[in-house]
């Protein structure tokens, strides 16, 4: 079966902080855990290489620390990269590494091309605008000038996501957190972007809503066929959700294959622990 | 025509917590021609579920080839055929039942049926109509449709894993003990369903523990013990 991924992430490497002699080895840099005892870098993401395909939920599993959010926010040009390649299946953007692209394509291809839903609503959503015109910012930025259209486009949204009618000029910072969680998803829908990126989304929320937003993640993937990268440390939504799963361990890729394979039979020893852990 | 066809396979667990491998099964030989249902019997432990879930690979299968000749691909080995091959396999030509149910939470019995078609790409009138279908078909009682399966019995737990699966007209179909810990009514139904499903044609591989049960119905039977394959039929004639 011939695939052209929608994503491809080449070794993608993050670190914070210059490193020094003991730490600089590519191959071996003497780290605890991720951090250089000598000089205080941390290497978040290691070599990370992985290929998005279109319309699959990819899942990333990790603990707290292990570059997940680091990962995401380098994918999503919210954080610089310190080395690495990804690459767009997109005509205009074919053969270039994204990365290295200007700030200005960079927000073309944000307004264009990705989605974002960040664990912490503050950071999708201006928390003093009205709902609707959380839409349509984004709406805007890609381009689009038509206001009873634009309106229009986010009723349709919000209510796809059940926020009553009546409370769609509201501002957010009113909802509760699963509201506002699924505000920034039709936010984040707005564009039609054929990436989205959810990091953590069901965080904090109640088991009851989060069956919503599962319920509503699913359907778009369904309905519209949107490649997804799902990051989560919680098991068992990866495994409602991701047809593959990534574990990340100290910035790395230690393990990669069908979810329920690496569930059943993980092969990493920290991958095992894990999965022994779950309730 | 073979469809399955399975060479010295075998597989190993590694458990890293207590520093040890140890071999789930292996040296298994097998083959199973299109239409056919084969039994696999054995003890609990003696590897049968394991040669099951690594056709399907929820394991990851060591040694040995799993041949399978695939409408999509034609003939590929799943012990190393790539992930999103695998995941098309599982969306369009193998399916796996069992009495565990591992389901989207808060979703009706139906809605699941229907989403397996949706899955496929299914418009939402076809789901619909062949979802209500699949669940007659297997007597699952109408009241339940629109419960959620989270209180279901094993019976039918089983009957909605069975109606999910077949709702996509597999070409083969896994069944892991379709029948362990149900009385002897539902047996004999899960009987009329594999007995249903294997007059529509589809290539069904099941693991019992008891396959007296199944005589009749097996054209072979796989002995974990003795690693042979018998035609059903010959031990019929033989125990007559």
């Amino acid at each position: 079966m011939h695939e052209e991924p929608i994503l491809q992430v080449r070794n993608l490497r993050k670190q914070f902080g210059t490193g020094c002699k003991q730490c600089s080895d590519i191959d071996n840099r003497n780290l605890e855990k991720n951090f250089c005892k000598q000089c205080g870098t941390v290497y978040a993401c290691q070599d990370i290489s992985f290929d998005l395909y279109p319309g699959e939920i990819l899942g990333i599993v990790g603990e707290s620390g292990s570059g997940k959010s680091t990962m995401m926010q380098c994918l999503y040009f919210d954080a610089d990269v310190s080395s690495g390649e990804a690459y767009i299946s997109e005509p205009i953007l074919a053969g270039k590494n994204v990365f290295e692209l200007s700030s200005q394509q960079k927000r073309s291809i944000r307004n264009h091309v990705y989605g974002m839903v960040y664990q912490n609503p503050v950071q999708g959503l201006k928390m003093n605008f009205s709902s609707v015109g959380n839409i349509a910012e984004k709406l805007i930025a890609a381009g689009n000038r038509n206001v009873s259209e634009m309106e229009a486009t986010s009723k349709r949204l919000l209510e796809s996501v059940h926020i009553p009618i009546h409370r769609m000029k509201e501002e957010p910072r009113n909802f509760s957190g699963g509201m506002q969680q699924r505000v920034q998803i039709a936010k984040a829908l707005s564009n039609n972007p054929p990436i989205l990126f959810l990091d953590e989304v069901t965080t904090g929320l109640d088991l009851s809503v989060q069956a919503n937003v599962l319920d509503l993640i699913k359907n778009i993937q369904r309905d519209l066929g949107i490649s997804m990268i799902v990051v989560s440390h919680d098991l068992a939504v990866i495994r409602m959700l991701a047809d593959r799963t990534i574990v990340l361990l100290n910035g790395e890729i230690i393990e990669q294959g069908l979810t329920d394979q690496v569930l059943e039979d993980p092969q990493h020893e920290y991958t095992q622990q894990l999965v022994y852990s779950l309730l | 025509m073979t469809m399955l066809e399975i060479t010295d396979f075998g597989k190993r667990f590694t458990i890293h917590h207590l520093g040890k491998t140890m071999p789930a099964t292996e040296h298994i030989n097998f083959s199973l021609e299109a239409g056919e249902f084969i039994g696999i019997v054995g003890k609990s432990g003696s590897g049968k579920s394991t040669i099951l879930k690594s056709i399907y690979r929820s394991y990851l299968p060591d040694t040995g080839k799993i041949l399978y000749d695939s409408a999509r691909f034609g003939l590929v080995d799943l012990a190393t055929i790539s992930e999103r091959e695998m995941l098309y396999l599982r969306k369009y030509e193998i399916g796996y039942v069992s009495q565990f149910l591992n389901v989207m939470p808060r979703t009706t019995c139906r809605q699941l049926v229907i989403n397996a078609l949706l899955e496929m790409g299914e418009t939402e009138e076809v789901a619909l109509i062949e979802a209500e279908k699949a669940l007659a078909h297997f007597e699952m009682n109408p009241k339940l449709w629109d419960s959620y399966p989270n209180t279901f019995s094993g019976g039918e737990k089983l009957r909605l894993n069975i109606a999910m699966a077949t709702v996509k007209k597999p070409r083969l179909l896994l069944l892991d003990e379709p029948t362990a810990s149900l009385d002897q009514q539902s047996k004999v139904r899960v009987r009329e369903m594999i007995e249903k499903l294997k007059n529509k044609g589809t290539t069904l591989v099941g693991i019992f523990h008891d396959i007296e049960f199944m005589e009749g119905l097996c054209d072979k039977v796989f002995d974990m013990q003795t690693r042979e394959l018998t035609l059903a039929k010959e031990t019929v004639t033989h125990e007559s």
